[in-house]
């Protein structure tokens, strides 16, 4: 995997755990110009997907609404400390990043 | 996400507008920090610098963990509220990233002279943004306290007091022309008056910091490059003597400010 | 008695000598000197902004302080400035406040990324530091307001003669705003090249015309 780790922090709040998650990618939106005049190739994720356990418990498609680095925060039901969390991201160029933390 | 933080930034422009009373600005800027608290992308840049600290790279492939930033070799916490400082083996005043630079040579044997020559955001110039960024992070919390004992650390903060006060450039810009007073601001940006502590968390204690509006990390070095921009100035040189000396002339004054590097701006 | 030898007689002299440079900081002049040498070498030239511009004038160097220059220095620079003050061509003072209002609200122009120092591509940067219309609520306070200006000033006739002093004094300030306070923040607009005399004169309706929304 080329693009650089995601930094994720998940912690249990009783019977919950609070999943925070930063993505480092520049989600460009293909609006844009460079000082060449020439438009900046659109680059963003488009799939997000996080996992307990095994399980899928969060499917996101983002847009290139979403802005830079982008910052995702979400409650697990039922998740404990021990458990594992993997997030996944696929973008529209096709690059994949996958990482997991251990609810704490 | 760039909403909420534009939205935020707004608020508190709005929220520390003279006519609001010393006490809601306080309490807007406190509750402006919690909303940013988790998220900062600047913890993706630290994250980095820490991978890089531990790495072997360079000619000599070598790691950074014996790096000295001024409490002993391999030393990272309480480095960075310390700094600038004189140091022994170079014989001069150095700040963050011109140590860190003067550490990716001797231990890495990578080139100091080309890193300085390299533009911001490029290249090795990068790595010492993450660098200087992990560094910063390590020492949050705790409150500035740089060094004035040795001869050369109190020569260049009286250099640094008058590179303050230069004025010159098309405009006749100082540095103390926007930050030489208490309570003034450009548009809506506060200005913290640097000649004394400006208050836990402003100003020097702020820096490195995560830019939203541009999506970049900026250390001290980029800070005060786009500053003399903006007074009309020439280019300063990475690591340039006045920009070490201006450092330590805010550090010294910041003395007992609380460091929340690396910080988020609008 | 014992006779001091030579030799620790100058052993002694040097440490006390040696000591005296370890603890003291050079003089305030020396410390300025070692000043100008440090900016010099500390800077380079980049697109249009070159070194040259750390070439400071008299001005420039007497107000390079937290304290202000003398009684004597300051009737210099003041002086000196106003007499770089060049009055319009026709003796015509104002322009089209509407352009005035966007120039107002322009803060770009002479950096080093500009790629002119062209006067018609600068703004005049001053919402920056200034309030002006009470509609822009983005101001600086760096300099006072200057909503209201004409109508406080009593213009509504620029022509009339009784305008004449604070219309003459409005330009020169924007001028040379060192003709009226020698240590001014306020960048000198004509006699630095930053804008054109058309300009200025836009910039002087957003002020005095008293059918700008200033003085409304």
């Amino acid at each position: 995997m080329a693009a650089d780790p995601m930094r994720i922090r998940a912690q249990a709040q009783g019977d919950k755990a609070v999943v925070r998650v930063l993505m480092s990618h520049e989600m460009e939106t293909g609006q844009r110009k460079d000082s060449a005049g020439k438009t900046i190739p659109a680059w963003f994720i488009q799939e997000v997907t996080a996992a307990h356990n095994g399980k899928t418990v969060l499917n996101a498609e983002w847009g290139p609404a979403v802005s830079k680095n982008p910052f995702l925060q979400f409650t697990i039901k039922g998740a404990k400390a021990g458990d594992k969390i993997t997030v996944n991201w696929v973008d529209n160029r096709g690059e994949k990043r996958s990482d997991e933390a251990t609810v704490t | 996400m760039k909403a909420l933080w534009i939205g935020a930034a707004g608020l508190m422009g709005l929220a520390l507008l003279p006519v609001q009373a010393q006490k809601s600005s306080a309490d807007a800027i406190a509750e402006y920090r919690k909303m940013l608290e988790d998220g900062n992308p600047a913890d993706l840049f630290e994250a980095k610098g820490e991978a890089l600290w531990k790495q072997k790279r360079g000619p000599k492939n070598a790691s950074l963990e014996s790096c000295d930033l001024g409490k002993g070799p391999g030393v990272v916490k309480g480095a960075f509220v310390e700094l600038p400082r004189h140091f022994v083996d170079t014989k001069k005043v150095q700040d963050l990233e011109s140590r860190l630079v003067t550490c990716m040579s001797t231990l890495q044997g990578l080139n100091a002279d080309e890193i300085a020559k390299t533009p911001f955001g490029r290249g090795e110039q990068e790595n010492v943004t993450a660098l200087a960024t992990y560094v910063a992070a390590a020492s949050r919390g705790l409150r500035f306290n740089l060094p004035q004992a040795h001869a050369e650390e109190r020569r260049m903060y009286e250099i640094g007091k008058r590179v303050f006060y230069f004025r010159g450039g098309p405009y006749d810009f100082s540095c103390a022309s926007c930050h030489g007073e208490d309570g003034k601001r450009i548009r809506l940006q506060d200005l913290p008056n640097l000649n004394k502590n400006p208050g836990d968390g402003i100003g020097f204690a702020a820096w490195p910091a995560y830019r939203v509006s541009n999506g970049q990390m900026w250390g001290m070095q980029l800070r005060l490059n786009d500053c003399y921009r903006q007074q009309r100035f020439p280019y300063p040189g990475f690591g340039s003597e006045a920009t070490i000396a201006v450092s330590t002339y805010m550090g010294v004054n910041a003395k007992g400010a609380e460091s929340i590097a690396p910080s988020i701006k609008r | 008695m014992q006779t001091l030898h030579p030799m620790k007689i100058l052993v002694v002299v040097t440490m006390v000598l040696a000591l005296a440079g370890c603890t003291s900081l050079p003089s305030s002049a020396e410390l300025d000197q070692q000043t100008v040498v440090a900016m010099k070498a500390s800077f380079r030239d980049q697109g249009i902004a070159k070194v040259d511009r750390l070439n400071q004038d008299l001005g420039q160097r007497a107000c390079s302080s937290p304290v202000a220059p003398g009684d004597d220095v300051v009737k210099r620079i003041e002086s000196e400035s106003m007499a770089t003050i060049k009055w319009p061509t026709g003796g015509r003072y104002l322009g089209d406040w509407r352009e005035g209002e966007k120039l107002a609200q322009n803060g770009r122009g002479m950096t080093w990324t500009d790629a002119s120092a062209a006067p018609k591509d600068n703004g005049a940067n001053c919402y920056n530091c200034h309030q002006i219309d009470k509609k822009e609520i983005s101001f600086g306070t760096i300099g006072p307001s200057l909503w209201n200006y004409g109508k406080l000033r009593g213009v509504s006739d620029v022509t009339d003669a009784a305008a004449a002093p604070i219309v003459q004094y409005t330009w020169g300030k924007l001028w040379n705003s060192k003709a009226y306070a020698a240590c001014s923040n306020m960048p000198r607009f004509g006699h630095m090249g930053l804008l054109s005399e058309d300009q200025l004169r836009d910039v002087m309706a957003l002020l005095l015309d008293p059918k700008s929304p200033v003085n409304q």
